[in-house]
């Protein structure tokens, strides 16, 4: 029989707070999980920082890809027989729906953002690099790893198998929101999957809802909604990661000065080159990330063992909100005033935008901006989800955007009382 | 601080005003692709390059009252207008951008329709590619939009001559 048909003697199930159980039958499946590229994931927490928030979410990507694996592999059962779906593409989208966060790194967010990387390239290159994943999908077939990268990369020519995992209302997405609510302990962020599942159909090159599945697909925008609001953008976790962000440029900025580390970044350096290698980049976990974070507290440079100690123990920043339309004179003689003080205001005094966040809730946008959800009118018909639907067209009509200073209350507060410079610094931060 | 909502309003300046959101995503990607220094992230959706960044953050500029984003209803889409405030000027002058000068490729942009621009960005996408496999690959991931010959070699002018004007500029 050939690789891509073999099925295991008997079924393997991996027990999971979400979906109960997921379950793989195909050799190919098993033999990718065992890869040391996917159980790396395990070594990658799915949400970051937002573990100082909620300290329950020590979730990690491999558990929240094999819980997109598990949507998909539903949603196909569900597709079997149905017109527009083509049952050869079965393996690929399992696979592809398996390895889709296979490239990100250690609080990858802020690596990206620092380090101009982009975690769709890195999966991309494990996928078609001489990795063990690599391995497995050649021996499925001539091509196979190629067309599992493009489906991840969304480039794949058959757009409904690129909607199972990345589209408004995909696996993924399903995946997170309820996995991230478990795990953080929230009560929102709950809809009910399985009726989703139940009234997905598939069309040309896209998923849709039947419109009598309206109800279910409101319950998952307004959990896409809420989750965003009380738990992604949470001011707790955007502090760490603005910590966690300016750790990284201050370690770069000091190796590019030649300063000389107590504890060289070994595992970084080709990140400051900006040249890293696949296997530097698998080696980088973020086990070894905070290795380096608690052993550079005892470093010389106050400002990298301040952050350092900062992430490490949460001794976060405090935050105010900001109007930059209102107040950007006032963040400008904030700047100078932490100068003053002796506080690098590049490191000590941030602005944090909601664009700056990897998440986003549901907008239907303009055509040919990105595809929303459609609903499968009774006579077959495509109507946009918030044409249907009041309480999605309230949310997404409803414009909410945000902005916040972060900066370090302790050490101003440890400034004497009467220096000219506290008394207006906390005048202007609102906080005298 | 906010450096890149300054680039971002400087770019508005420059177009004086946007009509369409595809349109305005293309542009951006398009010059982010010739060395223009955005730092919004793009990802390849059903349209092409695409990135929710860009959405999110020209929000946040609508919301600060910097630019004005007119809705207009076109049937079954809308579609969006953008135009540069008093505010939005005023802010400029506060937050000064570091983008470098780049108004004749915005203008050069601006003056192109959104489909011919869908093909820019897309090939441009491809720009690990051969042309010949750039070409081909559009022609898969954009079936429905049947590019022909002629508008692929305008395309592959259209991104000289702005590889140009970057060089020059």
């Amino acid at each position: 029989m050939a690789y891509r048909d073999q099925q295991l003697k008997e079924e393997k199930v991996f027990k999971d707070p979400v979906h109960r159980y997921i379950h793989v039958r195909d050799q190919v499946i098993w033999d990718l999980i065992g890869t040391r590229e996917f159980q790396r994931l395990r070594r990658i927490k799915q949400l970051g920082t937002t573990f100082l928030t909620f300290h329950g979410a020590e979730h990690s990507r491999f558990s929240h890809s094999l819980g997109v694996y598990e949507i998909v592999r539903r949603i196909l059962t569900n597709f079997q027989g149905r017109e527009h779906w083509n049952p050869d593409q079965r393996l690929l989208c399992l696979a592809a729906a398996l390895l889709h966060d296979l490239g990100h790194g250690p609080f990858s967010h802020s690596f990206e953002k620092v380090f101009k990387l982009d975690h769709e390239d890195y999966t991309k290159a494990i996928i078609l690099g001489g990795t063990e994943i690599n391995a497995v999908l050649r021996r499925v077939e001539q091509g196979f790893p190629e067309k599992v990268a493009e489906v991840i990369n969304k480039t794949y020519e058959d757009k409904l198998v690129v909607s199972l995992i990345s589209s408004q209302i995909d696996a993924d997405r399903m995946d997170y929101l309820l996995r991230d609510a478990y795990f953080t302990g929230v009560s929102y962020g709950h809809f009910d999957m399985e009726r989703i599942l139940r009234v997905m159909r598939p069309l040309e090159d896209q998923m849709v809802v039947k419109q009598s599945g309206m109800h279910a697909v409101e319950d998952y925008i307004m959990s896409r909604y809420q989750m965003y609001w009380q738990v992604y953008f949470h001011p707790v976790s955007r502090s760490a990661e603005v910590i966690l962000t300016k750790i990284l440029h201050r370690v770069k900025e000091l190796h590019e000065a030649g300063y000389l580390f107590k504890h060289e970044p070994k595992h970084f350096l080709s990140f400051f080159a900006g040249k890293v290698s696949l296997v530097d980049y698998i080696n980088l976990d973020e086990n070894i990330v905070m290795y380096y974070f608690q052993a550079w507290i005892n470093e010389e440079d106050e400002i990298l063992a301040d952050l350092c100690d900062r992430f490490t123990n949460r001794r976060l920043f405090q935050y105010v909100e900001f109007s930059p339309d209102r107040q950007i004179k006032e963040s400008i003689e904030l700047y100078q005033l932490f100068e003053q003080i002796g506080l690098n205001p590049e490191y000590y005094l941030v602005d944090d935008s909601s664009s700056d966040l990897p998440y986003d809730f549901y907008r239907p946008g303009e055509e040919g901006e990105r595809l929303p959800i459609h609903l499968l009118t009774p006579k077959g018909d495509l109507l946009e989800l918030s044409r249907a639907s009041d309480i999605v067209e309230s949310i997404s009509g409803k414009k909410r955007t945000d902005h916040k200073l972060y900066y370090p209350a302790d050490l101003i507060e440890r400034l004497p009382d009467h220096q000219p410079e506290k008394v207006r610094i906390k005048e202007l931060l609102g906080i005298g | 601080m906010l450096r890149n909502h300054a680039r971002l309003m400087r770019f508005f300046v420059d177009a004086h005003d946007i009509i369409g959101r595809k349109k305005l995503q293309k542009m951006i990607y398009i010059l982010k692709k010739i060395d223009v220094p955005f730092d919004e992230k793009f990802a390849f959706h059903f349209y092409g390059p695409y990135s929710e960044e860009l959405t999110l953050r020209v929000e946040e500029l609508c919301n600060l009252g910097f630019i004005a984003e007119e809705k207009q209803d076109k049937g079954h889409y809308f579609q969006y207008h953008y135009t540069v405030t008093d505010a939005g000027t005023a802010f400029l002058e506060q937050a000064p951008d570091d983008l470098p000068v780049c108004y004749d490729k915005v203008n050069l942009l601006k003056l192109q329709s959104s489909r011919f621009l869908e093909l820019v960005a897309t090939l441009l996408f491809f720009d690990d590619l051969t042309k010949d496999e750039a070409e081909d690959k559009v022609k898969h991931v954009k079936a429905s939009a049947n590019f022909i010959k002629e508008e692929f070699m305008s395309a592959w002018r259209f991104i000289a001559e702005l590889r140009d004007k970057g060089a020059n500029a």
